[in-house]
């Protein structure tokens, strides 16, 4: 098996993929260790949200709608081997969807149905493109979504009602009065608009995880993996390769489409210029940087994406580089790191941690 | 009347511009079964590269030949350092590799030369030709642009056809195990495939800049419209290539004539679709099946 | 087995964890209404410091000449610092950069106001960018003055957008301006318009409409990034426009004179103010001038244009020479450029809003002394402020001109307008106001 890109993650269970007992017993294992694993992150998130500035908050939920994103890019391109240059673009579809639904006041959808909307159409438009691209393969599908993540933008200016060159502004409904209650209650402190997007955000990261994790560990991501490493093989076990491929590029344009809607409320506005080739290209890197087809990775990989410009940015203009220049370094890391992990460490941050901790484990 | 012919002129250099870019990348195709998303800015960079030479006082042609030089060496030094380790090893890490060299090339750009936009000169003049009395939207560059063009692609198919190199290189990429056996080179033929396709594509980078504006992002949307010039072509095929980058910029050139530019990029991502879907050999294969 | 156990622990954990957390919390009691006790006093300033940002373009394709706009701005604010400051406060401007996009101009901007904590946004440039932020910091009541732009949005609607405030003339009476100099000078012209697919290119068409909605024949639209802009001349060139006006940035001044070369389209043109930039579009076009005037603006003679603030060819300006004073004593690298001239004239208005502010400016005084005096503050401006409580609309006036040799000369006396049907009148007053002998404003408090 050509594991090259996986993260060399093994199930105990993967192997005993039989009928009835053992498998239902361990799907009735997995779901609540997520479940818990969930409710200690958003503990964690709820810690860090309160004990850090606004900035942070907002820092933190752009780490939000890119980790959404990159969860679902890396079951596309890890779990089922398809690569996807245009999430970009299924980030638009969403970011506008939401802006439309929110326009009006006061909104006429309550926020949760808004983001349940945008998700939807997302996939709509991710089973219309996933149909097509089921039928392509390496490089032509790489091709056709590059295409994709440069003709959003100019469908998107073709039409006066999204706006244009400008954009969309995002008109953040009131915060309800309850959600105001509950989470002085809870945390002791005031919730401001920033900190409230930075939450929602959050939730619908965990939510989206759960319910990735679940898909990945369950008889879809054993599909998925089948048709990833060997479409001989798994046609021969009757799966179909076609559906297969479709389903994984819906859930994860589903994704797309969420981060989308919460990248939205983060930014305030929607604008074509924010879904360019760079955000499908910067995404790719966080997940290949984090390891292909991890959720953990995809989430460390946003975090890279989300707090290392700023830092590399410093670093640079402390050694002397201008403002214009230092702010090229960031990317100048990305493709660098990008390159250097398919070469040296194809398994990316966690697996090759992993990866060293199993042979620690084993020497010892 | 007029509109047409400007159009028709105006996609027609266009049209061998993404033509030399498609070509190259049909060439590494060829050699090593890798799409190359980082042709762009490997031919963004070496025409950055003639841009330092020709503002230090040098003649327009020193620069063209010195951009061409490190294409060539550009490409040899990425097949030979990056790409070697991943050639046959699975497709996705390759196209993720060239990517990646995408996202560095850039920003190693926007560090050393800046991100405003450069003007680049162009030989022949920049103003539009007369025939007669009536002038044409054709310039001399753009002559030029269809004539090199041409003449390039006429040179790859001599040297693949008749020279001996030319035969390793395509035994090289037929088999390589029969063409090691045979006593080719095969690491060589392949260095030497990407080589002269990054020389294509410095080619096609200055051919596009010439007589406008450049920045670091000048050639981006070429990796687009070349990738589908190649795919019309069938990817394989250095004249179908051509054929394909030719008929897309006269198609591109009258959608952004008469229909409006902001659409341009989606009839390339239709073009591309329904060539991929309906003849996915390229509109000049003759078989009828062919797994993209 | 193993499995099971360490399951068991994590949940018995979390269980732990999240009783704590509602413990913890259980203290806090009830919340209190809003507004109470809320004293405390502005963000970013202090007895002898305020704190101002702005967000730029300082990378990416919209950076040239834009990029040098914070320059001007610092040097004027050192300018004044190195003399006391304002009422003993030294003036600190961070500048960030958005590289044009809406999306990094959202970020900056939290950046700037939640984590540097402004006093205040001043110039922050751009439509599309700014309109990213303008809601947000409205709602967080940050004074946002003299946006870089001539968006109608900064200033037309105050009850809306009360805490923003425009600076330069709005593109719609740039437009109006300019129609009506073609309608009344070049009656039987055939007009095409080249327009940035924004507010920029709308609000100037509407202007220009206005008087010669029947002159105009086509109208095409350039979105930036994309430098192929032949389709477009193409089509005004098919309509046998003989006028092309021009609502664009800089560099597609330049793209479109190459461009108008290469299909031999010999138009008269006409550019608004921010695309005429001679220094600028000079450098890009030199290259191809074919050797008959190497080096200067000499492609550029003849294009039409507007100026509402004197620049580097308005050698006798008294406002010149302090800034040329002010460049050499705390410029950065580089020349005086219009760029940086534009940028210390927001400065120099600024300086007068915190002036008039009084002794301890609030953010709210600020605004409320905007609109009080503000269109009688004398400044570098052709013509004066329209500031007051109904509207925040920048300089209201400007002067068409022709571009020779890299010069502007004058085509007609300041013109004077408003949005809307306000007529256009001709007014010099603010023409003539000078700098004062230090440099620096001096404005009695407004209350």
């Amino acid at each position: 098996m050509p594991t090259t890109t996986e993260a060399g993650e093994k199930d105990p269970a993967a192997a005993a993929d039989g009928r009835g007992g053992p498998r239902r017993r361990w799907r009735s294992s997995v779901l609540p260790r997520h479940l818990s694993l969930a409710v200690l992150g958003l503990l964690a998130v709820t810690v860090v949200m309160e004990t850090t500035g606004s900035f942070a908050n907002s820092q933190l939920a752009s780490m939000a709608y890119l980790g959404i994103a990159a969860g679902g890019l890396t079951v596309l391109t890890g779990l089922n081997g398809q690569l996807s240059l245009g999430h970009g673009a299924f980030m638009a579809v969403g970011a506008y969807t939401t802006a439309l639904f929110l326009d009006g006041e006061p909104p006429a959808l309550p926020l949760p149905v808004v983001l349940a909307a945008a998700t939807l159409v997302t996939l709509l438009v991710g089973a219309v493109v996933g149909v097509a691209a089921a039928r392509l393969h390496g490089p032509y599908i790489a091709g056709a979504t590059l295409a994709l993540a440069v003709a959003v933008p100019g469908v998107v200016l073709h039409f006066e009602r999204l706006g244009g060159e400008q954009g969309l502004g995002v008109r953040m409904p009131e915060t309800p009065v309850w959600v105001l209650d509950a989470a002085y209650f809870v945390t002791g402190s005031e919730l401001d608009p920033t900190k409230y997007v930075a939450y929602i955000g959050w939730a619908a990261l965990v939510v989206t995880y759960v319910l990735l994790a679940n898909l990945m560990r369950g008889r879809v991501g054993r599909t998925w993996r089948a048709v990833r490493d060997d479409e001989v093989a798994a046609e021969i076990a009757g799966i179909h390769l076609g559906r297969a491929r479709v389903l994984a590029f819906v859930v994860s344009t589903a994704c797309a489409g969420l981060a989308g809607a919460v990248m939205a409320m983060a930014v305030r506005i929607t604008a074509p210029s924010g879904f360019s080739l760079t955000l499908s290209l910067t995404l790719l890197s966080a997940v290949v940087l984090g390891g292909l087809g991890s959720l953990t990775g995809a989430l460390i990989g946003s975090a890279l994406l989300t707090f290392l410009p700023h830092l590399v940015t410093g670093l640079g203009t402390d050694a002397g580089l201008t403002d214009v220049r230092a702010a090229e370094l960031a990317p100048a890391v990305y493709g660098l790191t990008m390159i250097l992990v398919i070469l040296v460490a194809p398994a990316g941050i966690t697996g090759t941690l992993r990866n060293l901790w199993r042979r620690r484990r084993g020497v010892a | 009347m007029q509109q047409l012919l400007t159009t028709a002129l105006g996609g027609l250099t266009l049209g061998a511009v993404y033509a030399a870019f498609a070509l190259a990348l049909c060439l590494i195709w060829r050699s090593t079964r890798i799409v190359n998303f980082a042709q762009a800015p490997m031919a963004m960079i070496t025409t950055y590269i003639a841009l330092v030479i020709i503002d230090a006082g040098h003649s327009y042609w020193t620069g063209f030949a010195a951009a061409l030089v490190s294409g060539l060496l550009l490409g040899a030094v990425v097949e030979r350092v990056v790409v070697r380790p991943v050639e046959g090893k699975a497709e996705i890490n390759a196209v993720i590799l060239t990517l990646g060299l995408f996202i560095l090339i850039h920003a190693v750009a926007g560090i050393v030369f800046g991100s405003r936009y450069r003007s680049f000169p162009a030989p022949f003049g920049v103003r539009g030709l007369t025939v007669g009395d009536t002038p044409v939207a054709l310039t001399g560059f753009g002559v030029f642009t269809v004539l090199a063009v041409m003449v390039v692609m006429g040179l790859l198919v001599l040297l693949f056809r008749y020279t001996e190199v030319g035969l390793m290189m395509r035994a090289a990429a037929f088999n390589q195990e029969v063409a090691r056996v045979l006593g080719v080179k095969v690491g060589r033929m392949l260095t030497l495939g990407w080589a002269l396709a990054a020389l294509v594509g410095s080619l096609s980078g200055l051919l596009i800049a010439g007589g406008s504006l450049v920045h670091p992002a000048y050639m981006d949307s070429v990796v687009v419209y070349g990738f589908v010039a190649a795919v019309l072509g069938g990817l394989d095929s250095p004249v179908g290539s051509v054929i394909g980058g030719m008929l897309l910029g006269l198609s591109l050139s009258a959608v952004s004539g008469y229909l409006g530019s902001e659409l341009v990029p989606l009839a390339a991502l239709v073009i591309l679709m329904a060539v991929l879907l309906l003849r996915p050999g390229g509109l000049f294969s003759h078989h009828a099946e062919r797994r993209v | 087995m193993q499995r099971t156990r360490r399951f068991r622990r994590t949940t018995r954990l979390a269980g732990l964890l999240t009783a704590a957390a509602l413990l913890a919390a259980c203290g806090a009691g009830g919340r209190p209404d809003d507004g109470e006790g809320k004293a405390a006093p502005d963000a970013g300033i202090t007895e002898d410091t305020i704190k101002i940002g702005g967000h730029f373009p300082l990378t990416g394709v919209a950076a040239p000449g834009y990029s040098e706009i914070p320059s001007g701005h610092k040097a004027y604010y050192d300018y004044v610092n190195a003399n006391g400051g304002v009422n003993g406060r030294k003036i600190e401007y961070v500048v960030k950069d958005d590289a044009y996009n809406p999306t990094n101009t959202s970020t900056v901007t939290n950046e700037l106001v939640l984590k540097e904590e402004i006093f205040g946004m001043v110039a922050g440039l751009g439509t599309p960018t700014h309109t990213a932020v303008v809601d947000f910091l409205n709602a967080e009541k940050v004074p946002d003055l003299m946006v870089s732009s001539g968006s109608l949005m900064w200033g037309d609607d105050p009850a809306k957008r009360p805490w923003t405030f425009g600076w330069q003339p709005d593109y719609m009476i740039e437009g109006k301006i300019i129609g009506q100099w073609v309608k009344e000078n070049m009656p039987d012209a055939k007009v095409g318009l080249f327009l940035q697919d924004d507010d920029f290119g709308r609000d100037g068409e509407a202007g220009a409409r206005k008087y010669i909605d029947d002159q105009i024949v086509e109208t095409v639209r350039y979105t930036p990034g994309n430098t192929d802009v032949a389709p477009q001349l193409a089509k005004l060139q098919a309509a046998d426009v003989d006028l092309v006006l021009g609502f664009n940035v800089p560099s597609y001044t330049a793209l479109s004179q190459l461009t108008a070369m290469k299909i031999n389209f010999r138009p008269k043109w006409f550019h608004s103010n921010v695309g005429s930039d001679p220094a600028l579009v000079g450098a890009l076009l030199a290259r191809f001038s074919e050797g008959k005037v190497k080096g200067s603006a000499g492609l550029l003679d003849g294009v039409l244009t507007t100026e509402y603030i004197p620049g580097t060819d308005a050698t006798d300006s008294e406002w010149l020479k302090l800034w040329q004073k002010v460049w050499d004593a705390h410029g950065a690298e580089g020349e005086l450029t219009n760029y940086r001239i534009y940028g210390m004239s927001q400065a120099y208005t600024f300086v007068q809003a915190l002036q008039a502010a009084g002794d301890d400016p609030t953010r709210e005084g600020v605004v409320k002394a905007l609109e009080k005096v503000g269109s009688t503050l004398e400044g570098p401006g052709l013509a004066p402020f329209r500031y007051s409580e109904d509207s925040h609309l920048g300089i209201s006036g400007m002067e068409v001109v022709r571009l020779e040799d890299g010069r502007g000369e004058p085509l007609t006396p300041v013109l004077v307008t408003d949005i809307g049907d306000a007529p256009i009148e001709e007014d010099d007053s603010a023409a003539k106001d000078a700098p004062p002998a230090n440099g620096i404003p001096d404005v009695e408090p407004a209350s």
